[in-house]
């Protein structure tokens, strides 16, 4: 590990199968210790970018460097210091969760011991069924085993692809606390997720869509560069009414956010907007309709950046 | 060396924890020499068989009962009839049956010959070929016996003879079929174990994704690909045994040549296999197309191309150029040479150099197909 490189670097980084792009001119750089999130839907090109700067993958252009490693050139170097726990189950499932530690461990040519202390927090919990097959544990448990596997060597950059699709909301948020403590230990987390409400949790996040990347902040910073002003609507016929928002001239972008609506106001309106919004759905037969001002997140960030 | 025994470690871990498999691959030569062995053979064996005898002397009787002495024939029971010999062989009771015209012994001793109809159920006419070539030659090797019976010396004029045997064969004079099948089986266990097995388990990495985890690790993937196929060389070594014994043993299909030749050229043939299994995985990405392109494209021309089956010599000019390709027609000829014929070594040369030819180029183009990332 050398200091004074950034743990991830990528420079213009692109890459595509054959005629279809995944990757296109991605550039960003991470910080030591911090948890950065790459934040983007199924089909973003976030497994592709993780396997690029995990080695599994060679760019199709541009640079991508680890510890000051490039990825194409000192790939052997690169697959020593680094932790990757890709996006689906890949243990052994017929081996113990004792089995499974004591093998990545030894790949890695580290006692379990030597490390424990990185893992405690997380390996205590599966202690009970250290001698249970992997296939047998729970969602949230696999997880927990394959974060282990992931952490023995002590890695300086610990790459997490999607690490909580299909892990329970409580296991999701268990498991979002151990890596603030893995970040507490000095370990530079990268890790991508679907979930928009799990960017808040990062330091700084990528927004990446159709294999762009539609920018780099922390969360905080990418909200308060939010420049519209952005509505909720809410009422009965909610399919009827995202179909009357987009045929309003003073909405610039409308869109179904759980169970309300999102509506962006146009810059060029100056006026109230919840009354003028109030108004044409009345004037549209929306009667029960309600209205109010809200304050952007990450996904009405995301929303915004995508539309241009 | 230490990562390559901690591998090697748990890739027998995973053949042993797959109970199922570890039992298939283990009793597989066992089930398939049993069945070859005794099930599918082409051998007559406990025949029953019903008798017309119109004569009822002392030849007629004496030829009912070699025939029933015989380990080849049963005897029924006496009947009367052709309606009712044919009753019997349309229901399956009997498969042979024989009649003695009236007179047998006058016949004999007056013409010096008399006849024996043999009535044979011709719906399986492999069987039904072989019961008349064993009828026949029990017939007639009774010849002298009936001479003496019948109040003539063997030396007293001209040699009657009911029917003639018509093949006479080397090797296998009894035509037991396990001279020929025990060659095939241990060409298509050892395929089917080295080829199939290693390019399944190397496959099921990619597709479960701990491929994608080793490959990110300071592992070599030519150390994962390696420690693979100890477990299934230490297997087929196993069955390899297993094979040799039971057809020793069980089947009595002696080792007439040496064994550390046959052993050698076993081993040849082994690492032939393990090495078209890498190839094979290294352009499958699924355990399906693993075990399809093993099945379709391996082990299907090794049973029908290597002579397991027919003869490589009745094959039609093109086929028999691509039969030259397969690695376990050579093998099952060299088997035959030193197993059955008893040869010595310096008539396979020419078997063991193809073989290891073949295992260095599959070998070194296994190698070159080795990845070091996912694509």
């Amino acid at each position: 590990m050398s200091a004074d490189k950034k743990p991830v670097v990528a420079e213009n980084l692109s890459k595509s199968f054959g005629q279809v792009t995944a990757l296109q001119n991605i550039s960003f750089e991470t910080e030591r210790g911090e948890m950065f999130g790459v934040i983007g839907p199924d089909g973003a090109g976030k497994t592709t970018l993780f396997r690029i700067l995990t080695t599994l993958l060679v760019q199709s252009s541009g640079d991508a460097f680890v510890d000051g490693y490039d990825v194409k050139g000192d790939f052997r170097k690169i697959r020593e210091i680094i932790g990757y726990m890709p996006g689906k189950f890949s243990l052994y499932g017929d081996l113990s969760v004792e089995e499974n530690l004591n093998f990545f461990a030894s790949i890695f040519k580290v006692d379990p011991k030597e490390n424990y202390h990185l893992i405690k927090d997380i390996f205590h919990q599966l202690e009970p069924f250290r001698n249970r097959k992997a296939a047998a544990l729970s969602g949230g448990m696999k997880q927990k085993l394959a974060l282990s596997c992931a952490l023995i060597h002590k890695p300086s950059v610990l790459f997490l692809d999607e690490p909580t699709t299909g892990v329970d909301p409580v296991s999701r948020r268990e498991f979002w606390q151990m890596l603030d403590r893995l970040k507490s230990m000095g370990i530079t987390i990268i890790v991508s997720t679907a979930y928009m409400d799990e960017a808040l949790l990062c330091d700084r996040i990528a927004l990446m869509k159709n294999g762009i990347l539609l920018g780099v902040d922390s969360p905080a910073g990418m909200v308060a560069s939010y420049k519209e002003r952005l509505l909720a609507i809410k009422g009965g016929d909610m399919h009827s009414i995202l179909k009357a928002l987009h045929d309003i001239d003073i909405v610039k972008s409308a869109y179904s956010f759980g169970h309300e609506h999102h509506a962006a106001i146009s810059p060029d309106f100056t006026g109230d907007a919840v009354e003028k919004i109030m108004l044409e759905l009345t004037s549209r037969g929306f009667n029960d309709a309600l209205v109010k001002n809200i304050n952007p997140s990450v996904e009405d960030c995301y929303m915004e950046l995508s539309a241009n | 060396m230490k990562q390559f025994w901690v591998f090697v470690k748990k890739e027998f871990m995973h053949i042993f924890r797959d109970g199922r498999t570890a039992m298939i691959l283990l009793l597989m030569p066992i089930v398939q020499i049993i069945l070859f062995g005794f099930a599918l053979s082409n051998e007559i064996k406990n025949v029953k068989f019903a008798v017309i005898d119109h004569s009822n002397d002392a030849i007629t009787t004496f030829v009912t009962e070699r025939l029933s002495q015989s380990e080849y024939f049963i005897f029924e029971r006496d009947i009367s009839t052709e309606e009712e010999a044919d009753y019997l062989i349309k229901s399956s009771q009997v498969s042979l049956v024989v009649v003695y015209g009236a007179n047998f012994r006058e016949n004999f001793v007056r013409e010096g010959k008399s006849q024996i109809s043999l009535i044979v159920d011709g719906s399986d006419p492999n069987t039904a070929s072989g019961v008349l070539r064993y009828a026949s030659s029990i017939i007639a090797s009774s010849n002298e016996q009936i001479m003496t019976l019948s109040g003539l010396t063997p030396h007293s004029g001209a040699k009657p003879t009911f029917i003639e045997p018509v093949v006479e064969l080397l090797y296998n004079p009894q035509m037991k079929s396990a001279y020929n099948f025990v060659p095939g089986v241990m060409g298509l266990i050892l395929m089917l174990i080295c080829a199939m097995m290693t390019s399944v388990s190397i496959v099921r990495e990619k597709e479960t994704g701990t491929m994608e985890v080793l490959l990110a690790s300071p592992v070599r993937p030519v150390i994962v690909i390696l420690a693979k196929t100890v477990p299934y060389f230490i297997l087929s070594v196993i069955n390899l045994a297993t094979i040799l014994l039971l057809s020793v043993f069980v089947l009595g299909v002696p080792i007439t040549g040496s064994i550390f030749w046959l052993v050698l050229a076993s081993f040849i043939f082994i690492l032939v296999s393990l090495s078209t299994g890498l190839l094979i995985s290294s352009f499958a990405n699924t355990q399906v197309a693993a075990m399809l392109i093993s099945g379709l494209v391996f082990m299907m021309p090794v049973m029908l191309l290597s002579g397991m089956i027919y003869p490589v010599s009745n094959m039609p000019y093109l086929l028999q150029i691509v039969a030259q390709f397969i690695p376990a027609k050579w093998f099952i000829e060299a088997v035959r040479k030193l197993m059955i014929q008893g040869l010595p070594v310096t008539s396979v040369l020419k078997e063991l150099l193809v073989m290891t030819s073949m295992a260095l180029a599959f070998i070194v183009l296994s190698i070159r197909s080795f990845k070091q990332r996912l694509e």
